[in-house]
C-alpha cells in the first residue's frame, strides 16, 4: 500500500483549471522534491494532502484513509501529516515551547510535562532548546523555521509537507535550515517538498517531479533529471534556475 | 531694541500661525474672540460665582447674580443627588463603595501584566459584588430596591455589566458571522444588522414596555433588569463586528497552520485566532466602553435615573429651576473626566501595541 496515493485529481478555482490529472504514487519512507515555475500547482497539490486546499475530482488516500468531506477523517490524516510553510507561521501571542507543545496536549490528549518533554526533544534536535521561553518574534527567520519543523514534529507526523520551507529566509540561513530538513530525510521520514533548492534536491530527493500548468510533466530521480531533462518545459527551467 | 524686535519678529513669523499676512489676521481675530469669550467664562464661571449658600436659605442670592455668576451651589447642595439618585441618604457609603469598586475594575483592566483568564473572572466577581452591596438585604445591609438606584453607580452598573455579559454573546455573533454553516450565518447577521439599524432608544422603550407583556401578569421584570437585558443585547450587536474586524485581521496563514496540526475548529479559535484578534482590536473594544458608558443615559426615557437623569430632576425642583447650565457642566465634567482618562489609556496602548508588532 502507498503512503500516499493521488488519482486523477483536478481541481479548478472557479475557470481556472488549477490541478490536471494529476497522479502520483509515495511509497513509505521516499523524499520525493516537486519544483516547477510558480503558479504551476505545486504548492496546491501538496495542501491538497492535508486538505488546505480541496478537491473536485480524483481520489486522495492518505496513510489507508480517503480524503473527503468528513471532517473526522480529514483531522484523523492531518494528525500524521506535518505541515511546513514558507511564512513559518508560528503564533506569535506563545512562546516557541508553548507553540510546540500546543498540538501534543489539544491533539494528541498528552499532559503538560509529556508535551513538555516531547517539545524539548525536537527543539534540541533542531538544535535551538536555548530559545524555549523566547517569542518568535525575538527570532531570526532562520530560527523561526527550525522552530516550524520542530513544532511540526511534535505530532510525530508520519509523513512531512514542506511548501517552499526556504524561500522567505535570508540566504544565510537558508544552509541551517535545509540541513536540517536533510538530517529529517535521513532518518527515514517520508517527506514532499515544494523548493526551488536544486542542490538539495540532488542530495535528499528519491524522485524529483517537475511541474507546470497544473500537469506533472516529468519525474525521474535527481542525478537523470538534472543531467538529461526529457520534456521541452522542463529543460527550460532548469536553464533558468541552474545558473 | 530693535535687534530684539527683528528677532523675535523672525522667531514668531517662524510659527504656523504667523506664517503669512493672512494667517496673522486670522490668529489675530480668533485670538481676540477666544479671549474675551475665555474671559466672560471665567470670570462667569469663577469669579463673580456663588460657591455655597447659607444653610436654609433660598436661592434668591444665586437668582440675583444669574447672568452675571455662576450658582454653584446647585452643586454643592444637590451633589449627592446628582451622583446617587435617591438611594437613601445615609446608606449613600454603599453606591460610593460600589462606584470605586467598577473605577479599581477598570485600573485592573488597563494593566497589561495582568491580562490573564483570572481577569475574566474579576469582571464577574466585581460587578456581583457591587450588585450585591447595593442591593443589601444580607449581612446587615438594609435592603435598597432597585427603584431607588440612581446616579453614577447606575451608570456604573448598566455599562460594566452591560460589556461583560454582551461579550461572550458578541465573540459567539463574530464567530457566527463567519460560519461555514449558512442557517448560523443567517441567524448571526440578521440579528446584528437589526439590532444596528434602529436607535438604542427603540430597544429601551420595546424592553421597558414589551417585556412584561411576555410574563405571566404576577412576575414583574424589575425595570432596571429590563433596561440591563436592553443593553447587553444592543452592546453585543456593536461588539460582534468589532471583534469579527479583529478575526478578520488574523492572517490566513495562522489557521492553516492550526488546521494543519489538527486541531479542530473550537480548540483553534479559543487558543490561536480570538488571543490574537482580542489583542487585536482592543482600541476599537475601549472605543465602544466609551460610546457604551454615555448611551446609558438614555436610560432616562423609561424612568431610570441615572448620572443624566438625576441631574435633570435636580432642575425641575423649583428651587433651582433655571440653573440647567451648572448641573449639566458638572455631569459633562464627570462624564468627560471619566471618557477622557479611558481615551489616553487606550492612545497610550496602541502606542504600546503597534512597538511590540514592529517587534517581529
Amino acid at each position: 500500500m502507498f503512503h500516499v496515493e493521488l488519482k486523477n485529481v483536478n481541481k479548478w478555482y472557479g475557470e481556472l483549471h488549477v490541478l490536471r490529472d494529476i497522479n502520483l504514487k509515495v511509497t513509505r519512507g521516499e523524499r520525493i522534491v516537486i519544483c516547477g515555475p510558480s503558479g504551476s500547482g505545486k504548492s496546491t497539490m501538496i495542501r491538497c494532502i492535508n486538505r488546505l486546499e480541496t478537491h473536485q475530482k480524483g481520489t486522495i488516500v492518505v496513510d489507508g484513509a480517503e480524503l473527503t468531506n468528513d471532517l473526522k477523517k480529514i483531522d484523523e490524516v492531518r494528525r500524521d501529516v506535518g505541515m511546513v510553510f514558507q511564512n513559518f507561521n508560528l503564533f506569535p501571542h506563545l512562546t516557541i515551547l508553548e507553540n510546540c507543545t500546543l498540538a501534543p496536549i489539544w491533539v494528541k490528549k498528552m499532559s503538560k510535562r509529556e508535551a513538555q518533554d516531547v517539545a524539548m526533544h525536537y527543539l534540541r534536535r533542531v538544535q535551538i532548546p536555548e530559545q524555549a521561553n523566547k517569542y518568535p518574534g525575538q527570532l531570526s527567520g532562520g530560527q523561526q523555521q527550525r522552530v516550524a519543523i520542530a513544532r511540526a514534529l511534535c505530532i510525530t507526523p508520519k509523513i512531512m509537507l514542506f511548501d517552499e520551507p526556504t524561500s522567505a529566509l535570508d540566504p544565510e540561513m537558508v544552509k541551517e535550515v535545509l540541513d536540517t530538513i536533510i538530517s529529517l530525510a535521513e532518518e527515514g521520514m517520508t517527506m514532499l517538498c515544494v523548493t526551488h533548492e536544486m542542490g538539495f534536491a540532488r542530495q535528499v530527493a528519491n524522485r524529483v517531479i517537475f511541474m507546470d500548468a497544473g500537469q506533472i510533466l516529468e519525474v525521474n530521480e535527481p542525478n537523470a533529471f538534472f543531467s538529461h531533462p526529457q520534456h521541452e518545459r522542463t529543460k527550460l527551467f532548469l536553464s533558468q534556475v541552474l545558473h | 531694541m530693535r535687534l530684539i524686535m527683528a528677532g523675535l519678529a523672525r522667531g514668531l513669523r517662524c510659527a504656523p500661525m504667523f506664517r503669512d499676512r493672512t494667517n496673522v489676521i486670522a490668529t489675530a481675530l480668533l485670538g481676540a474672540g477666544l479671549g474675551y469669550l475665555g474671559f466672560r467664562f471665567v470670570s462667569w464661571a469663577m469669579v463673580n460665582a456663588i460657591w455655597t449658600l447659607p444653610e436654609g436659605a433660598n436661592s434668591s442670592l444665586c437668582r440675583a447674580a444669574k447672568g452675571e455668576g455662576a450658582c454653584w451651589a446647585v452643586i454643592s447642595e444637590r451633589f449627592r443627588f446628582i451622583l446617587f439618585g435617591m438611594y437613601p441618604f445615609d446608606e449613600q457609603w454603599r453606591p460610593a463603595l460600589a462606584c470605586l469598586l467598577f473605577v479599581s475594575l477598570y485600573v485592573v483592566s488597563a494593566i497589561r501584566a495582568w491580562w490573564k483568564p483570572w481577569l475574566l473572572a474579576f469582571w464577574v466577581a466585581i460587578p456581583m459584588a457591587a450588585i450585591l452591596l447595593m442591593r443589601g438585604g444580607l449581612s446587615g445591609l438594609t435592603a435598597v430596591p432597585t427603584e431607588f438606584w440612581g446616579g453614577l453607580p447606575l451608570t456604573f452598573v448598566l455599562s460594566t455589566v452591560g460589556f461583560a455579559a454582551a461579550f461572550p454573546l458578541a465573540v459567539a455573533l463574530a464567530l457566527g458571522r463567519r460560519s461555514q454553516m449558512p442557517g448560523i450565518r443567517v441567524l448571526s447577521i440578521a440579528y446584528i444588522e437589526l439590532i444596528r439599524g434602529v436607535p438604542i432608544i427603540t430597544f429601551l422603550f420595546m424592553a421597558a414596555v414589551m417585556f412584561p407583556l411576555f410574563v405571566p401578569q404576577s412576575f414583574t421584570v424589575d425595570k432596571l433588569l429590563r433596561a440591563q437585558i436592553a443593553f447587553v443585547m444592543v452592546i453585543a450587536a456593536y461588539l460582534a463586528e468589532v471583534v469579527r474586524a479583529g478575526l478578520q485581521a488574523i492572517p490566513k496563514g495562522q489557521y492553516e497552520a492550526a488546521a494543519s496540526m489538527g486541531l479542530s475548529f473550537w480548540p483553534a479559535t479559543v487558543l490561536i485566532v480570538l488571543p490574537q484578534a482580542l489583542r487585536a482590536t482592543i482600541p476599537a473594544l475601549v472605543n465602544t466602553f466609551i460610546a457604551v458608558f454615555k448611551d446609558t443615559s438614555l436610560v432616562v426615557v423609561i424612568g431610570l435615573f441615572d448620572l443624566l437623569g438625576a441631574a435633570k430632576a435636580v432642575i425641575v425642583d423649583p428651587k433651582w429651576v433655571g440653573f440647567g447650565i451648572e448641573v449639566y457642566l458638572f455631569v459633562a465634567a464627570v462624564y468627560f473626566g471619566f471618557c477622557y482618562s479611558v481615551s489616553r489609556y487606550t492612545q497610550h496602548l496602541e502606542k504600546i501595541l503597534m512597538a511590540r508588532n514592529h517587534h517581529s
